[in-house]
């Protein structure tokens, strides 16, 4: 049986009726990880994945429950789990080693999931196209010359390429949702302290969150379930109900108002996803939603304050790899700051030194006032914003990204690359959640997403509309 | 020329909690290197701190000590920067919005004016060892909570400074806030030194004193530093911003790092971790919660336990002596002798100890000193029983009766009577003389001698003129 031909839905369900045991479908997977290891979406296969899906199977013998019971699952390369390398796709931690679990795989290990392998990603969860890692690029799951975009870019070809039913990435400016959308899948950014980030390696922490990627909408509501709650070691994660995600489909939009902004169909305007996103509009009032414009006055200035906000937290959160502690300390260091220096010049890639430097510039003396706290100012007023749009509205489209994935090596100007995150990067600022759903093809006939977001912990809304577009729309 | 001096101090003091400030790990000294260590407080990748709201109470209440306003919000940076003992390469404390604002702690001649507390973590030690070793880094220490004092540059003399710092020491001790145990790191102190033409308001630039490690050496660098820098205004030279390192064996001091070199620290708020919001009610309750200061207590002991300036000064310079004084008065409710036990049996056998311990219990001293005042025994079987008691822990009443200090009232009654028959003039003189007192005073002495002082003397000649008064007719 070709097992990546189905859903993360119907494989619980297989393995629940024991159509198919844990360890049938983990070698399943790891042979195809290994056939398709070109992609190089994988970085390393758990070698106890096997006899963790054997012990799976004894419990679904013996009867257990889980909701994960079995199923494959693939982590993006910066989450921990315990005594497995965990590298961050950086040279820095090439031999690192998880001291402890994650919250994340915490909960799918209680729920009896097995985690068979992590993918690649581009350093320290920083670029948009996963060509940014210290273990090579990773390609497109549907074109291998095209970039599968990033940072969890491993991740998503995982899903995508039928390498596992289910995998993890983390997404502080896109990172989930621009790989998703470049592969054809579906990915959740979810509302901001709806997942704990303890046991994630921290890159912007007041921005970035986990979140599930999945080939459905219901699957990705099934996985996000699994994953949220408050966790007594992140004061950040929200102490607020987790909601049953799949009760909240209910099939119909009738009534629903759709929030279009007026600034981000200015911005759209020429590019190749335009067209259809109007298409895909005017489809959905003609379905029973009601569309109303509404204004991000601001939006223009959520990309600037999002690279001031993020290199800043960057350049702390990575100070702890100063060659003292983990694998790489320069062998040419003849004192302590050279310790420092050098180990860091040779540890690093190109990319996190650029955004090492953008952080230090914006947090120094004399530049604090001009960059950090203008920021985060701007991102009060933003936030304002948004308030005033969800009153009118239940949820707010965007498209994921301008086009499709571009071409591996194309873009070499960081600018340019920085601008890939021009429509994700508003729900990481706002702190919402927002979800990226495959909808049409674009002139390569490589996949585009549209970006469903709501209000703080709405992901309820999210998913029924998400869902309704995934089984009613006509676009393959 | 004549020369004002600007003293500013910044003092950091280990808080007193179970746990280290933002995980759960035991905050304790002297335990074997990295064994009170987790992923938090060594920095891993992907931990996250959590607020121990025990440390916030506790800088709430230091600030209360010294009528600091509480913010109600409060809020936490990073303060960045390498070193191998700062296992995040930042330190995580507070700039902008400290959880205490001003304040002042008032000294003999002058008000020490506060600029704020706030609370931030504590790092690891290095220890250095042989050059093949290396140097060791011990993350116990790291994530400890410490607040820091900053004061305003009103203090004017090294005297000042240490008396400031006496007294801040002897609140938290007080307060139970931190023990300030100098020799262990727990209290440390930063001085910031400047000075300037008599009368002038133009402050001279300032040089920062560090690794200072007692008062004593608190005292001699900035004597030795503001020396150095008359020394040098007057021989026309520039004194240069920079910190300082004391040589407290050499007695000199010498510079660190000058200010062009100094860090940036980079602070911005920390993104873990929330606001912390403290609500008037919770300071009001905090605030019940303050123990008297010894100058209040003082005050209460001589107004209401009548204990004279000088006992009530003794007893309350040490928090150790007044929870003992206390609770021997809450058993025995006669302050003055309790504090004269206190101030001659007991400093007596403590005073030469470095960690005095008070080896007999509240509870014991107090039964002693209520035998005494029923008449059960002397005050000299007293302090044989109390020195007893000190050295074995022995069970008082027993003792008691042991030593024969409980003279039995037949015994004692005998003895009057043998003494009375076998002495016919002597009662034949009480009972004509015009002070029979002195008479009756004779008889107490005998039964002394008879009962090698073990009788209780004011029961003694209670029975005496009874038996007297009986034998009369
Ligand atoms: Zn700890």
């Amino acid at each position: 049986m070709e097992f990546e031909k189905f859903t993360l839905l119907e494989i619980v369900n297989m393995l629940k009726n024991k159509t198919v045991s844990s360890e049938q479908l983990t070698k399943y997977f790891i042979s195809k990880i290994e056939e398709k290891k070109s992609l190089n979406a994988v970085l390393e296969v758990f070698d106890d994945a096997i006899n963790l899906a054997k012990e799976a199977d004894k419990k679904i013998q013996a009867g257990e429950n889980g909701k994960l019971l079995g199923v494959p699952v693939i982590i993006k390369d910066n989450i921990l789990y315990k005594g497995k390398k965990c590298t961050c796709s950086s040279k820095f931690l090439k031999d690192y080693i998880a001291q402890y679990n994650s919250t994340v795989v915490e909960k799918i290990l209680q729920e009896g999931g097995v985690i068979i392998g992590r993918a690649n990603m581009d350093e320290f969860a920083m670029g948009g196209s996963t060509e940014n890692s210290a273990y090579g690029i990773t390609h497109n799951a549907l074109d291998f010359d095209r970039v599968p975009g990033g940072s969890s870019g491993g991740s998503a070809v995982a899903v995508a390429g039928g390498l596992c039913p289910v995998s993890l990435g983390t997404d502080t400016g896109g990172s989930v949702r621009q790989p998703c959308s470049y592969n054809g899948i579906v990915g959740i950014k979810p509302t901001y302290g709806r997942i704990s980030r303890y046991g994630v390696v921290a890159f912007a922490s007041s921005l970035e969150q986990v979140g599930p990627m999945t080939k459905t909408v219901k699957d990705n509501a099934y996985m996000l379930q699994i994953l949220s709650g408050k966790s007594i070691n992140d004061e950040t994660s929200a102490d607020i109900p987790v909601e049953d995600y799949l009760s909240q489909i209910k099939g119909q939009i009738n009534g629903l108002n759709i929030g279009v902004c007026k600034e981000v169909m200015q911005m759209m305007s020429g590019l190749e996803v335009e067209k259809i996103f109007l298409q895909v509009l005017e489809w959905l009032k003609s379905n029973g939603a009601n569309l109303i414009d509404v204004s991000l006055p601001n939006f223009d200035l959520c990309l600037p304050c999002y690279y001031i906000i993020a290199p800043a937290e960057a350049t702390s959160n990575l100070g702890r790899f100063d060659g003292i502690k983990y694998s790489t300390r320069s062998d040419k260091a003849e004192n302590v700051d050279q310790i420092y220096t050098k180990s860091r010049s040779e540890g690093f890639g190109k990319e996190v030194k650029r955004r090492i430097m953008l952080g230090n510039f914006v947090l120094s003396s004399g530049y604090f006032d001009a960059y950090y706290n203008k920021a985060k100012k701007i991102q009060i007023k933003l936030k304002e914003q948004a308030k005033d749009i969800f009153k009118k509205c239940d949820v707010l489209l965007f498209p994921t990204t301008a086009s499709e994935a571009f071409k591996l090596g194309s873009k070499t100007d960081p600018v340019s690359m920085y601008k890939e995150d021009m429509f994700t990067i508003t729900a990481n600022i706002l702190g919402i959640p927002s979800l990226t759903l495959p909808f049409a093809k674009g002139k390569s006939n490589l996949p585009l997403g549209l970006q469903i977001m709501a209000n703080n912990f709405e992901e309820g809304k999210i998913y029924n509309l998400a869902d309704y577009i995934e089984n009613n729309w006509r676009w393959k | 020329m004549e020369y004002d001096i600007v003293i500013g101090l910044e003092v950091h003091a280990e808080l007193k909690t179970e746990s280290k400030v933002f995980c759960s790990c035991k905050n304790q000294f002297g335990a074997e290197p990295n064994t009170n260590c987790c992923p938090v407080c060594i920095g891993l990748p992907g931990a996250l701190p959590v607020l121990n709201k025990k440390a916030v109470e506790l800088v709430i209440k230091a600030g209360l000590t010294i009528d600091s306003q509480i913010n109600n919000i409060a809020v936490f940076e990073r303060k960045n920067y390498f070193y191998p003992d700062l296992s995040k390469a930042y330190q995580i404390s507070q700039l902008v919005k400290p959880i205490c604002v001003g304040g002042h702690l008032d000294l003999q001649n002058k008000s020490v004016k506060i600029n704020r507390i706030h609370l931030e973590e504590d790092a690891g030690k290095l220890t250095h060892q042989s050059e093949n070793i290396g140097t060791l880094i011990d993350y116990n220490r790291g994530g400890v909570p410490l607040m820091e004092l900053v004061t305003e540059p009103n203090i004017n003399s090294a005297d000042e400074a240490v008396e400031f710092l006496t007294k801040l020491r002897e609140r938290l001790i007080f307060a139970d806030i931190a023990e300030c145990k100098m020799e262990q790191g727990g209290m440390r102190c930063d001085v910031n030194i400047s000075i300037k033409p008599k009368g002038s308001n133009i402050l001279g630039n300032r040089t920062e004193m560090k690794n200072l490690n007692s008062f004593k050496s608190v005292h001699r660098a900035i004597e030795y530093e503001v020396k150095r820098q008359i020394e040098a205004k007057e021989q026309g030279k520039e004194i240069i911003q920079e910190t300082r390192k004391w040589d407290d064996e050499a007695g000199i001091s010498y510079t660190m790092r000058k200010k062009e070199t100094s860090q940036d620290y980079r602070y911005f708020p920390d993104p873990d971790l929330l606001a912390i919001e403290i609500s008037d009610e919770e300071v009001e309750a905090i605030r019940k919660t303050l123990p008297l200061l010894p100058e209040q207590l003082k005050e209460k002991y001589v107004n209401e336990y009548k204990l004279t300036e000088y006992d009530a000064n003794i007893i309350t310079k040490d928090k150790y002596l007044i929870s003992y004084f206390e609770e021997v008065c809450a058993h025995y409710n006669n302050p003055k002798t309790v504090a004269n036990w206190i101030l001659t049996e007991i400093l007596s056998k403590i005073k030469d100890e470095d960690e005095p311990i008070i080896k007999i219990s509240p509870l014991k001293l107090a039964e002693i000193l209520s035998l005494i005042e029923n008449g059960k025994i002397t005050r000299t079987i007293a302090k044989e029983i109390f020195t007893k008691v000190w050295e074995n822990d022995s069970d008082v009443d027993k003792l008691a009766k042991e030593l024969g200090g409980e003279i039995n009232e037949d015994y004692l009654c005998n003895l009057i009577d043998k003494i009375i028959t076998s002495n016919p003039k002597a009662v034949a003189d009480y009972r004509t003389s015009d002070t029979p007192e002195k008479q009756l005073k004779w008889f107490v002495g005998q039964i002394m001698k008879e009962t090698k002082g073990k009788a209780n003397a004011k029961l003694a000649e209670e029975k005496i003129l009874e038996i007297l008064n009986k034998t009369q007719g």
